[in-house]
């Protein structure tokens, strides 16, 4: 089957190559290298959606990007639903399936369109006045209804299956569009040798000349000489082509966000292949030829299906080889619409007339026209179209009024004009300039390297277009360091030229009816709303955008935004560029999240970082936390236990036997040079000049301004070397920290800073059993408490491989934490695990390591602090060196409020009924029985259930908390207020006794 | 606790080693991703009064300008700032003991385990790295030999060319699955 | 995402590998803990916070992990100029109009 509107001889797609598709269910035959705009028009279909606001049937504007009305739902599979496709960008393939959005129950039958005829309740501005109140109303009613009625497609309910690449690139000269000019200027560009990107958004390059029929370059017609130009800038090893392409963003040093579709044209895309791929380019040079965009003209229902633009039915026939009609009128103000109606007419299609708003305008493209028969109306305008589901005649009028005749007509040809392409130069902070004699706002100041050529220029005509771009990319590439070009410049042997033509409201569209002439197709806006704003007060673009909508739509005002701002300068009396222009943002045109998202997702959402017992930890059952980016093994359950259970197990174990503990994720820092313990005096509250080689200290560092910012144990290995630990959480800023003063502050000492935490696995053994467990596995170092006491390190090894051996505790038991290179970290926990299992040790996680440190009234910096808390209200001021004139934090921690009585302190919380614990967070009052809102002293920090006290033990920070000791406090919960009492922060062992137990 | 000390006794066998992702690779048309053998390293920090003595000490000259490495014997010295080089031996020697018969000052530290090197090698090694390295990779810029501390994605990694179309990526061991992966994904991509 | 010109890696390089660290040449009392409440306050809490040309620290943190100095305009969001921690506030900057 031959489609009717598809002509024999005419466009350049290869008849041959079919492809089939379906829209709304019905199949249709297409050719590959359609959009599926042209081949639903080739059917003669031109009714594919229904608008935003008042559900009118639409049909195709135009051929491309700024598209407004045919928005559709490609359907793939249940997974892949997108709507909002433009049809006109959509490339077919055999076998794709769209659907119409925004109609109930069908595209010619839509329910919704009865706001079409309450649509002087649906004015400029109705939301805003109409649903204001009730304010529930909007939760329940006004919002989920709305949203229904105005739908733009269903989003799809199942993650996306498919996957986007992304890449940053670098080149010399960058070029947007791949026109004539922005062909010619990477040309040039590219023989100096520099690297050249050129990026257009179509699937074949040559812009504008897909639908120019006059022009020639060098002997060829345009569009073949671009095709060769593309080959031959293909074969050149510095070039990069990017079709289906388009440049989105445009931001500061000339980065430029681009997508590439990758796959939406193919009919089975493999898996290999990426949906769309993200550029991020840097370019030393940006060329901009964006080219321009035809406007259409304003009149009464100037949206029937079957009106579009001039230059898009001659891309559907010259391209596509459809006429878009059998019987055509043309409305224009400009000459570019006689090209169109010349080259359809001499394809067979009956062009019934031109209306012309101009005078008596003269040129070749009125002379060709009139040789070949037209009727042309010279200063006349189509004051509305009838027809509904399609436009089925014009009536036109003299401009100044007068008598009326209406011509029937199967499609209408607009143009007012062309309006420059200045989004991307506008987005890269350049400011535009309103030329008033070709009325169009043109690049004026720019803001960064970039040049703009071509129609995005203001530049008319091929010639003068071609001898910019050329000179343009050569001089850009020279700018970057190209060398200098051989080649000779495309000579141009025929081109088109249109210029001017008109912005705003033609007439028939008021100022007095209440006619639709749609100024914003995709918002439903029309110059009657625009000409209210102004009247109810709106007197800045901004405002009058804001408030009629116009241009805030997905299609960002490409083809309404001139005429709406003529609209409001005509109302208001005022030249266009006091009104202004509004700003154009990033993205030009709409993009998918998975594009911005790119490889992030999954397992590259963020990284998962596993220490390197992970794989027997997860073998024996381990329960799984995150803490920050690291997986922590937080309970071991045994078969039949819950974690209640587990933890309880865990802990009395390891206070009864011993057990092993991953502590490989605390950060540790190697600190090294002749003035480490100086530089660590000035870091930590701590003195550390007189601490031995071999011995431990628990070291506290504060910020600048006195409160604690973090903790750990410290080894001094040697004189000039020290092994710092710090929290888990702490690693990285710390280590900033710590370089920040040692760099800025302090650059005078001679120390050096390493992170050594990825270096080190560490095994925590801890219990009474735990030197049992490790000393038959350890190599050259005395075990016993004369030769390792209690907060000591010796360097030696176990298993054969080097450890750093730690003596210490944060459970309050005989303890030791084993350092050996990571590589060797789970062969060495396996191998005290097998001593371990002799003595009936426990592996066990951070939930019991929390509860046991609870016990022992060991604060986690983060839980039990919060970035307000000093080292006295921990009760740490033990810690700190008396003698010591300077560290960071010292002057910070003697400020007034930091020393006032009453600040909060750090105590312990028992509950009176010893079952119960106390929620983390909970707020502790004085006085139960007071008014809300009740006086709140403090706030618990850490809880637990005990299984080792037999009870729930707690920490928080409570005013004067010290001098509380044995006074009752309440908390205050939800289900009941719960009684508590104020200990010492030691629940078991308080003599520390069992450190060499 | 009274007891006597518990006596020491020499280790007899050594335990496995288990490197992170050991021998993952995985290969794309243009491009092969490959977790490289462990290796020496060392976290090396020094004035300039002090890089002749460690350079020869080393046997490899310890570059001075900035995204540059030297190389020579199985050892690789980057220059990652002003004052800090990344020592990296595949020759199974140790620039450790070698550092630590320099008395100028200086600062060796161990850091062998700390990282994991994969390979990116093929004619789209570049285009894969830079899907998420954020620099300019081009031979101009970043020519065979060049080496630098950067981003991949969300993960710190140190980038050394080691060819033309070769580069070694090293990132800490907990970030390897996520640098792994990344580079695996970016890698099917990049001949398109 | 900016290109910041690092002083000690001599070149421009990717704004991901650098992290702000606030206003620059604040120094630290030598003897701090002899200073005044008001002269503590004024160094720890008062920053200028401009309209205009700030001097702040920057690291690069993700390349050679030098903190150094920038001039950055807050209006603009351009960088005028970069030097090393350490050296001095310059006295004239480079295409500076007032």
């Amino acid at each position: 089957m031959n489609p009717a509107f598809r002509i024999p001889g005419a466009g350049r797609l290869s008849q041959a190559k079919t492809a089939s598709f379906s829209f709304d269910d019905k199949s249709y035959a297409g050719i590959e290298g359609d959009t599926l705009a042209s081949a639903l028009l080739a059917n003669g279909v031109h009714l594919v959606g229904r608008s935003f606001k008042y559900h009118r049937p639409r049909g195709f504007l135009s051929a491309g990007a700024e598209e407004p009305n045919a928005l559709v739902q490609i359907v793939r599979d249940d997974a892949r639903k997108t709507p909002n496709v433009r049809a006109t960008v959509q490339e077919l393939y055999d076998g794709l399936t769209a659907h119409s959005q925004n109609r109930w129950p069908s595209l010619a039958f839509d329910v919704g369109a009865v706001n079409d005829l309450a649509s002087p309740m649906f004015s400029a501005g109705f939301y805003y006045k109409t649903f204001m109140w009730p304010k529930s109303a909007w939760k329940n009613l006004y919002e989920p209804k709305i949203r229904a009625a105005a739908g733009l497609g269903v989003s799809p309910d199942r993650p996306d299956p498919d996957h986007y690449a992304a890449r940053y690139a670098h080149c010399e000269v960058l070029v947007l569009g791949g026109g004539a000019a922005g062909i010619a200027a990477a040309l040039a560009a590219a023989e100096t040798g520099v690297r050249v990107i050129l990026a257009d958004e179509q699937a074949e390059f040559g812009g504008s000349l897909r639908f120019e029929s006059g022009a020639k370059i060098d002997g060829e017609n345009g569009f073949a000489w671009a095709q060769g130009a593309i080959a031959k800038l293909k074969a050149m090893d510095n070039v990069r082509l990017l079709p289906r392409t388009t440049a989105f963003g445009y931001y500061a040093q000339n980065f430029v966000s681009l997508v590439e579709r990758v796959s939406d044209h193919l009919k089975s895309p493999g898996r290999e292949l990426a949906r769309e791929r993200l550029w991020q380019v840097r370019a030393r040079r940006v060329v901009l030829a964006t080219g321009a965009i035809e406007r259409h003209m304003v009149f009464a229902d100037n949206d029937r299906p079957g009106i579009m633009l001039a230059s898009a039915a001659r891309t559907y026939l010259n391209h596509y080889g459809v006429a878009v009609g059998r019987n055509v009128g043309v409305y224009t103000a400009n000459d570019s619409a006689y090209a169109a109606a010349i080259d359809l007419k001499k394809a067979g299609v009956n062009v019934a007339a031109i209306v012309d708003l101009r005078d008596n305008p003269t040129g070749p493209a009125i002379d060709e026209a009139r040789g070949l028969g037209i009727e042309i109306n010279f200063g006349r305008a189509v004051i509305r179209a009838g027809g509904k589901l399609r436009v089925s005649s014009m009536t036109v009028q003299p401009k100044n009024g007068g008598g009326e005749r209406t011509i029937p007509v199967d499609a209408i040809l607009m143009s007012a004009g062309w309006t420059p392409s200045v989004h991307l130069f506008s987005q890269s902070r350049g400011k535009v300039a309103f030329n008033e004699e070709t009325r169009r706002f043109v690049p004026g100041t720019y803001a960064q390297d970039c040049v703009s050529i071509g129609a995005c220029n203001g530049t008319d005509g091929l010639d003068a277009t071609i001898d910019e771009a050329y000179a343009a990319g050569a001089k850009a590439a020279k700018e970057a360091g190209g060398k200098a070009g051989k080649s000779a410049k495309p000579k141009v042997d025929a081109s088109e030229s249109w210029s001017r033509g008109m912005l705003g409201a033609a007439p028939g569209a008021g100022p007095d009816t209440t006619v639709k002439a749609f100024v914003d197709f995709q918002n439903d806006v029309t110059a009657k709303d625009i000409r209210q704003a102004v009247h109810e007060g709106m007197h800045s673009i901004e405002h009058v955008k804001r408030f009629t909508t116009n241009g805030m739509a997905t299609d960002q005002g490409k083809t309404s935004n001139m005429h709406g701002l003529a609209i409001a300068a005509e109302t208001l009396g005022k030249p266009i560029p006091q009104v202004g222009l509004t700003t154009f943002r990033a993205p030009y045109t709409p993009v998918t999240f998975g594009s911005i998202v790119g490889h992030a997702r999954g397992a590259l959402f963020d990284p998962t970082r596993r220490t390197a017992t992970h794989p027997w930890a997860a073998a024996h059952g381990a329960v799984f936390e995150d803490v920050g980016q690291w997986k922590r093994a937080w309970y071991f359950p045994r078969a039949g236990e819950d974690m209640h259970a587990a933890v309880n197990r865990e802990c009395v174990t390891v206070r009864k036997v011993a057990g092993l503990f991953d502590a490989s994720t605390l950060g540790k820092i190697e600190v090294v040079g002749p003035d480490a313990a100086k530089f660590m005096g000035l870091l930590y509250t701590n003195p550390w000049e007189k601490l031995e080689p071999g011995r431990c200290r628990y070291g506290i560092m504060l910020r600048e301004d006195g409160f604690i910012y973090d903790d750990g144990v410290v080894g001094r290995l040697a004189p000039d070397r020290f092994h710092v630990t710090t929290t888990t959480g702490g690693a990285p800023r710390v280590m900033h920290h710590m370089e920040d003063y040692l760099q800025t502050e302090f650059p005078h000492l001679n120390v050096w800073l390493t992170s050594i935490t990825e270096q080190w696995a560490v095994i925590a053994v801890q219990g009474p059993k735990s030197r049992e467990i490790i000393a038959p596995l350890v190599e050259g170092i005395d075990m016993s408490d004369e030769a390792l006491p209690h907060m000591s390190v010796r360097e030696g090894k176990i298993c054969g491989v080097p450890t750093r051996l730690f003596r210490m505790s944060f459970t309050g038991e005989r303890g030791f934490e084993v350092n050996v290179p990571a590589d060797y970290g789970e062969a060495v926990w396996e191998a005290l695990w097998a001593e371990g299992q002799k003595h009936g040790a426990t592996a066990y996680g951070t939930e019991s390591m929390h509860v046991l440190r609870a016990e022992k009234g060991y604060i986690i910096v983060g839980q039990d602090t919060d970035g307000t808390v000093t080292p006295n209200d921990a009760g740490l001021d033990w810690a700190g060196g008396k003698k010591k004139t300077d560290f960071v934090g010292i002057r910070g921690m003697a400020r007034s409020d930091l020393v006032a009585k009453g600040r909060k302190q750090l105590v312990g919380l028992k509950t009176k009924d010893p079952k119960v614990v106390l929620e983390e967070g909970a707020q502790i009052v004085e006085d139960p029985k007071q008014a809300i809102p009740m006086k709140m002293i403090g706030h618990v920090t850490s809880s637990y259930w005990s299984e080792n006290c037999g009870r729930s033990i707690a920490l928080a920070m409570v005013a004067g908390g010290r001098d509380r000791m044995g006074q009752t406090l309440y908390v205050p919960m939800p289900s009941g207020t719960i009684e508590v009492e104020v200990t010492g922060m030691v629940f078991v062992d308080e003599k520390g006794e069992r450190l060499n137990g | 606790m009274a007891k006597a000390a518990v006596k020491t006794k020499a280790a007899e066998a050594s335990v496995e080693r288990r490197p992170a992702l050991g021998g993952r690779a995985v290969s794309a048309p243009g491009v092969k991703v490959e977790i490289l053998p462990p290796a020496e390293r060392i976290s090396l920090r020094a004035p300039e009064a002090s890089v002749a003595a460690l350079s020869k000490a080393l046997g490899v000259t310890l570059p001075a300008k900035p995204k540059t490495s030297e190389a020579k014997g199985g050892r690789t010295a980057l220059w990652l700032g002003p004052d800090e080089w990344l020592v990296i031996d595949e020759a199974s020697n140790d620039p450790l003991a070698d550092c630590a018969k320099v008395s100028a000052l200086h600062s060796a530290v161990g850091i062998s385990h700390r990282n994991v090197a994969i390979s990116v090698a093929g004619l789209a090694a570049e285009v894969t790295v830079n899907s998420g390295c954020p620099q300019d990779l081009s031979l101009e810029a970043f020519p065979v030999g060049a080496a630098s501390r950067t981003i991949l994605g969300k993960a710190e990694i140190v980038l050394l060319r080691t060819a033309k179309d070769t580069f070694r990526v090293e990132c800490w061991r907990s970030f390897s699955d996520y640098v792994f992966t990344l580079l695996s994904e970016a890698a099917s991509d990049a001949a398109n | 995402m900016l290109l910041i010109r690092c002083p000690y890696c001599e070149e421009e390089r990717p704004e991901l590998e650098f992290r702000n660290a606030g206003e620059a040449h604040i120094v630290r009392p030598t003897n701090i803990a002899g200073e005044s409440d008001d002269d503590f306050e004024k160094f720890f809490f008062i920053r200028a916070n401009p309209k205009g040309v700030i001097y702040e620290r920057w690291r690069h943190i993700h390349g050679c992990a030098r903190f150094f100095n920038a001039v950055r305009d807050t209006v603009t969001d351009k960088f005028v100029m970069t030097y090393k921690a350490g050296e001095p506030k310059p006295a004239k900057l480079p295409g500076a109009s007032k």
